[in-house]
């Protein structure tokens, strides 16, 4: 509160050095993230030194877990020849399909949701009962109605993808402080709207966070479905290498889809930050 | 002339099911706020509303701005009754209320977004008023990064941007310390006086009343209605100066003596019904 009592020139004087600053901080604050990143570094590479000991002293038999060594090769050889890329496309293309899909559906109806007491009282029950049930449980379910093609990976991915996103759509219209909407009254706000320069812009951090958990599950899901009913794709490679026996290739897939969904996390972590940077660094917590 | 005009107003909330309260001895499901509350206030004027706790100031003020309606009378807005929220009245919170992820001017500029002024007239007023607080260097600013006066001098231009005939402060500076407060007081009276806004301003502080105030009216204990209306005689334009002066005294004592019976009684009334003592 200290500055209340400068002069106004006094704070005009101490904006602008703040201005020029900004950019120091802003490098400095790069820095500081990189730093406290590559404080994670060192645990990571002890983990792939116990991978390349264990199978090099004989601990565990390389036929089943091969040397880190080997299996980054792989990888490499996989990458550059373009034989993993053609599968890592197909599941991104299965996942984005399905994602996007989701969030069509999911966030206009997390509104309507949200919004209407009378909705959610009609819909809560069939929602809750649906969205406690694991999603890889009803996979054969998909694969019996939909078959084995596109359709069934498409839609198993949109609906595991949904649930969070519905979710937290819903408990961000719920969240938005009244006060914003008493005061968006006041100066005579059409419901339309109130809708759409309020009630949409005070959910979008949580509709963020539903993205990003939806993303995720829809990772996971793709990998899911391919590995039961598929010929491409990420998850079909690395059940393909298993039962082919070719176990470096499948420890190969197995590390990029870890590099994959790293990728996937970072990505979307930068976009929470970049949409609600108007909540200060302590709205900004990297959640799991 | 009178720009507002209150007429035997009743408002009454039902409460929740399984709740009472007991009014004189008669225990009911609903809580009477305003009962029979008159008041007229003149064009231009500064009018400040002092009470104890839920005395239905703030309930007045969402009578006026149109946020709610009356059980019964009505409420004149330059002779037309107030039916819902209009151009002609702008609303101060005691929370700020900014929208957190719009920055300063884009603050400033909501309330003429939705009467479809176009967008450099639009920055234009916001840049205008920014610069009447002092806050020109703050316009890309976002509310977390802004103290909490500078918060409410932003609230207070975005309230103003429409230009309303009606300003309704309730307890806008009760939030902050009082050394902020105190400045945000000088400067709302040096913009009011600049301007020909009416201005309705609820506070709980009687130092605050007489300060800004042209005529300070106490409410009574819930029910609430007028139970007095007292002309403040201090001269303008007045500056912090005025505040330890004689006659600031013997307003201040004025409006204590007409206030201190209902704000004891006010008391008793959370002591029969403490689940509503907030």
């Amino acid at each position: 509160m200290s500055e209340e009592l400068v002069a106004p020139s006094e704070i005009a004087l101490k904006i602008r050095s703040w201005n020029f600053d900004g950019y120091v901080k802003k490098v400095e604050h790069l820095l500081k993230g990189l730093n406290n990143w590559a404080q994670g570094i060192p645990l990571v590479l002890v983990f792939f030194a116990i991978w390349e000991a264990l199978p090099r002293l004989g601990i565990i038999d390389p036929l089943f877990l091969p040397a880190f060594s080997t299996t980054i090769k792989t990888l490499f050889d996989l990458t550059v020849t373009g034989k993993l890329l053609l599968h890592v496309v197909v599941s991104l293309q299965r996942v984005s399909l399905g994602f996007g899909l989701a969030i069509i559906v999911a966030v206009p109806l997390g509104f309507l949701m949200g919004w209407y007491n009378k909705f959610e009282r009609y819909t809560d029950l069939l929602v809750q009962s649906l969205r406690n049930i694991s999603t890889f449980a009803l996979l054969p379910i998909f694969l019996l109605v939909l078959g084995l093609g596109e359709p069934s990976k498409i839609a198993i991915i949109f609906y595991g993808a949904s649930w969070q996103l519905l979710m937290n759509t819903m408990s961000g219209v719920k969240s938005v402080d009244p006060i914003y909407i008493k005061a968006a009254k006041s100066m005579g706000l059409s419901d339309w709207d109130l809708f759409r320069k309020v009630i949409l812009p005070a959910s979008i951090p949580s509709i963020i966070i539903g993205a990003r958990l939806g993303a995720k599950i829809a990772l996971m899901v793709v990998i899911a479905a391919e590995m039961i009913g598929a010929k491409s794709g990420l998850g079909f490679f690395i059940q393909n290498a298993q039962f082919n026996f070719m176990v470096p290739e499948m420890y190969a897939g197995i590390l990029a889809l870890a590099l994959l969904g790293l990728l996937i996390n970072y990505l979307l972590v930068w976009f929470e930050k970049k949409t609600t940077s108007w909540k200060g660094e302590a709205g900004n917590s990297i959640l799991g | 002339m009178d720009i507002i005009k209150a007429k035997e107003l009743h408002k009454t909330f039902k409460l929740k099911h399984g709740q009472e309260v007991n009014n004189n001895g008669v225990i009911a499901n609903e809580i009477e706020v305003l009962s029979g509350f008159d008041l007229n206030i003149k064009k231009n004027e500064f009018l400040v509303l002092v009470g104890p706790s839920g005395s239905g100031k703030s309930v007045f003020l969402d009578l006026v701005g149109g946020l709610s309606t009356p059980t019964s009378g009505v409420v004149y807005l330059d002779g037309k009754p107030v039916e819902a929220p209009s151009a002609k009245t702008g609303y101060v919170f005691q929370q700020y209320a900014l929208f957190p992820w719009r920055t300063a001017l884009s603050n400033i500029e909501f309330g003429l977004e939705s009467r479809g002024v176009d967008k450099e007239e639009r920055v234009k007023v916001a840049r205008e008023l920014l610069s009447l607080f002092g806050l020109s260097d703050f316009e890309d600013r976002f509310p977390y990064q802004l103290s909490g006066g500078m918060q409410q001098r932003v609230a207070i231009a975005r309230a103003l941007a429409t230009k309303p005939e009606v300003l309704l402060m309730d307890e806008p500076f009760a939030a902050l310390d009082a050394q902020t407060r105190e400045i945000l007081q000088n400067e709302l009276i040096r913009i009011w006086e600049g301007t020909n806004t009416t201005v309705i301003f609820v506070t709980h502080s009687i130092d605050e009343a007489v300060f800004l105030a042209d005529r300070v009216a106490v409410v009574t204990a819930r029910p609430g209605r007028i139970k007095e209306i007292i002309d403040i005689d201090l001269p303008r334009p007045r500056n912090g100066d005025v505040r330890s002066s004689i006659e600031f005294a013997a307003n201040r004592h004025k409006v204590w003596g007409a206030l201190k019976a209902e704000v004891n009684k006010a008391q008793q009334d959370w002591k029969l019904a403490p689940v509503f003592a907030e």
